[in-house]
C-alpha cells in the first residue's frame, strides 16, 4: 500500500469517496511510516490506536459527503484537542490535557477527519528552526543537518516525509509559510480573523493565524475550505461570506496585476533568490498576468516593529502561567517565589527572553518610546499595503532570504534568526493572506519558495495564481527516506 | 540606550521569572543586541501617525445578555496542579 502516502489530500479524498481504499488502510499506511521515523522527531504525542479505532468506525458507517471523510491528519501541537495532551511544546504545559476542542480542529472533525497525532513545534511558536522545543529539535527529512524552520517545524517535517497526508500549522511571523518554503511544500496563512483563534495556545493575538500546509495548492484550497469558519469564541473572528475555495479554484489568471515589491531587494540576499524571483515572474508572465514595479517603503521596519509588537502581546498572554490553575508548578517558599521558580523552570531561554522584550517594552517610562512607537509603524507598514493594492491585484516576493540552515548555525544569534522572517513578517504586521509556495532548489538541493501576498479576504485569488504558477513551476518533491529506521 | 544588569534584573522581577547571576548576564547581551537594532525605529517621524492597535479595526460584536448555565467547575479544576476540594491551592498569603 505504499501509493497511498504517495496520494495528494484531494487524490486520497476521491479514493476513498469511490472506495477504492478504506479509511483503515489509509491510517495504517501512515501510522506505519510515521511509527519509523522517530529520528525526524517530528511528532510530540501519538494518537494511533485512538486513529486506527476511529478509521474502523468511519469505514462501518461512512459519510462520503463530508469533505475530509476519515483523512487522518497529524496537528501542530498549539491546536488544543479535547482530552488529548496539548503542550506548545513547553516544558510548563507538559502535562495539561485540554477539557475543550479548538475550533479549527473542530471544523475538521466535523467533515470527517481523524487525529493522527500532535506534531513539534518551536516553544509557545517561538522561533524559526525548531530549535526552542522542550522535546529537542526536529529535523528535516530532506538532509540530517537540516533545520526543518519553524515554528511550525513538526508539521512540516511530517508533511515533507509524507507522515501525514497534510497537516495545519499557525503563523504569527511566517510560522507556516517559512517552514514549508524550507522543505519544499505549500503553506497558506489566511488573512486575519478567517480562521479562528480559539483553542490555539496564544501567542501574539493581534497577529497569529491557523492555516494549512500541503503537498499542493488545491490541497491547501480544501484544507481552508474546512478550517476558516465565523466563530463568537473569538472575537476578531470575521463573519465574511467565505467561498468554497477548492471548487472556485481556477487557473485564469490573465490580466491579473503583480506587484514586485522594490525593498525586498534586500542586502545579502544570493543570485539564486533572485533568479527564483525572477523565474517567478516570468511564469507570471507566462499564466498572462502583468508585472508591476511597487514600492512597500516602510518594509525594513517591519522586523524591528514585530520584535517590539509580538514580544509585547506574549509578555501579557503568557502572564497566565503561574502554576495555579493548570500546568506545571515548582513549589516555592512564598506565592511570589513560587511564581517566580515555576516560570524560571517552565519556560525555556527564547520564551524567557521574548517575555523580558515584552516585559519591557510595556514597562513604565518605556511604553511610548517602543510599544507605541511600534504600533505606529505598523500603521505605516499597513498603509504602505494599502496604497500598493490600489493599482495591483497580488504581490509576488520570495518566501525567505535563503534556504534552510543547518542545525545550531543561527540558535546564538538572535538577531540573524529573526532575519530569516523578513519576507513573511510584514503580511502578519498587515493582516493579510499570503500562500509559500515551492518553486526551485538553490545549488544544494534545497528548497526554495516563492510567497504570493494577497488584499484582505482575497484568498481565492492568491489561491488561483498560485495554482496556475505551479503548474508552471512544476516542482516535484525529492525527499528520501534515509530517516527511516 | 543600553540595558545594564540592574535594568534586566528588574525586568525580570517584573515577568516573574528567577535569573541566576549567569542567565542574567547572557540576557544583559541578547537585550542590548536586539534593542540596538530596534533602535532603527527612531529614523522614523512618527509624529502625526495613529496607533496601529488591532488589524480588526471594527466595534467589538454585542451579544445577547443572557443566563447561561455552564456548570464545568470540575472540567476547570481538573488541570491544576494543587488543588482541595473546590479551590486551587497556592501558598499561604496572608499570615
Amino acid at each position: 500500500m505504499s501509493d497511498i502516502i504517495n496520494l495528494s489530500l484531494c487524490d486520497l479524498v476521491s479514493n476513498i469517496k469511490d472506495k477504492k481504499i478504506s479509511s483503515e488502510e489509509v491510517s495504517s499506511a501512515y501510522i506505519e511510516r510515521s511509527k519509523k521515523s522517530k529520528h525526524l522527531n517530528s511528532y510530540i504525542e501519538d494518537t494511533f490506536a485512538l486513529a486506527l479505532k476511529k478509521s474502523k468506525e468511519f469505514d462501518s458507517k461512512p459519510d462520503f459527503n463530508k469533505k475530509l471523510p476519515g483523512v487522518p491528519i497529524a496537528i501542530k501541537d498549539l491546536f488544543c484537542t479535547k482530552n488529548i495532551k496539548t503542550t506548545a511544546s513547553s516544558k510548563i504545559l507538559n502535562n495539561f490535557v485540554p477539557t475543550y476542542e479548538s475550533t479549527v480542529t473542530q471544523n475538521l472533525w466535523d467533515e470527517g477527519a481523524i487525529l493522527l497525532g500532535k506534531l513539534n513545534c518551536d516553544e509557545f511558536a517561538m522561533g524559526s528552526s525548531n530549535e526552542t522545543s522542550f522535546f529537542g529539535n526536529v529535523i528535516s527529512p530532506i538532509d540530517k543537518n537540516l533545520v526543518p524552520g519553524g515554528s511550525s517545524g513538526g508539521s512540516a517535517s511530517a508533511l515533507a516525509a509524507k507522515l501525514t497526508p497534510t497537516t495545519i500549522g499557525t503563523d504569527t511571523g511566517g510560522s507556516i509559510r517559512q517552514p514549508a518554503s524550507f522543505t519544499g511544500t505549500v503553506g497558506l496563512k489566511p488573512t486575519y480573523g478567517s480562521c479562528s483563534r480559539y483553542g490555539i495556545v496564544a501567542f501574539a493575538s493581534s497577529l497569529d493565524q491557523a492555516g494549512p500546509m500541503t503537498r499542493n495548492v488545491k490541497d491547501s484550497a480544501l484544507m481552508l475550505e474546512v478550517m476558516s469558519s465565523f466563530d463568537s469564541k473569538d472575537s476578531t473572528s470575521i463573519d465574511f461570506k467565505r467561498p468554497s475555495y477548492s471548487k472556485d479554484l481556477s487557473k485564469n489568471i490573465k490580466g491579473k496585476k503583480i506587484g514586485i515589491p522594490n525593498e525586498y531587494r534586500v542586502e545579502g540576499m544570493s543570485d539564486e533568490i533572485e533568479k527564483l524571483w525572477e523565474d517567478g515572474k516570468n511564469y507570471l508572465k507566462n499564466c498572462g498576468a502583468e508585472i508591476v514595479d511597487i514600492s512597500l517603503p516602510h518594509t525594513k521596519f517591519a522586523l524591528p516593529t514585530y520584535y517590539i509588537v509580538a514580544p509585547a502581546e506574549a509578555s501579557s498572554n503568557l502572564a497566565r502561567y503561574d502554576g495555579v490553575k493548570y500546568g506545571f508548578r515548582t513549589e516555592g517558599k512564598n506565592l511570589i517565589d513560587m511564581y517566580e521558580k515555576t516560570r524560571s523552570e517552565g519556560f525555556g531561554d527564547e520564551v524567557k527572553r521574548r517575555i523580558m522584550i515584552g516585559t519591557y517594552v510595556l514597562s513604565s517610562g518605556y511604553y511610548d518610546a517602543y510599544y507605541l512607537k511600534a504600533q505606529k509603524v505598523r500603521r505605516l507598514i499597513k498603509n504602505d499595503f494599502n496604497n500598493a493594492f490600489q493599482k495591483i491585484d497580488a504581490i509576488l516576493t520570495p518566501s525567505t532570504p535563503s534556504s534552510a540552515f543547518k542545525i545550531g548555525e543561527k540558535s546564538n544569534d538572535p538577531v540573524s534568526m529573526y532575519l530569516n522572517d523578513i519576507f513573511t513578517v510584514p503580511v502578519n504586521l498587515a493582516g493579510l493572506p499570503g500562500i509559500s509556495i515551492p518553486a526551485g532548489v538553490d545549488k544544494k538541493g534545497y528548497p526554495l519558495g516563492l510567497q504570493i501576498i494577497g488584499k484582505p479576504f482575497d484568498e481565492q485569488n492568491i489561491l488561483n495564481i498560485a495554482y496556475s504558477m505551479e503548474d508552471k513551476i512544476n516542482f516535484k518533491s525529492d525527499v528520501k527516506d534515509w530517516w527511516m529506521k | 540606550m543600553t540595558i545594564d544588569l540592574k535594568t534586566v534584573k528588574h525586568i525580570s522581577k517584573l515577568s516573574r521569572i528567577s535569573l541566576d547571576e549567569e542567565k542574567a548576564k547572557k540576557l544583559e547581551t541578547d537585550l542590548n543586541s536586539i534593542f540596538k537594532w530596534i533602535e532603527q525605529l527612531n529614523e522614523l517621524n512618527t509624529k502625526n501617525v495613529e496607533p496601529l492597535s488591532s488589524i480588526v479595526e471594527t466595534k467589538l460584536r454585542l451579544r445577547k445578555d443572557e443566563i447561561k448555565s455552564i456548570n464545568i467547575r470540575d472540567e476547570i479544576l481538573k488541570n491544576s496542579p494543587d488543588k482541595n476540594k473546590d479551590f486551587f491551592v497556592v501558598p499561604k498569603v496572608v499570615e
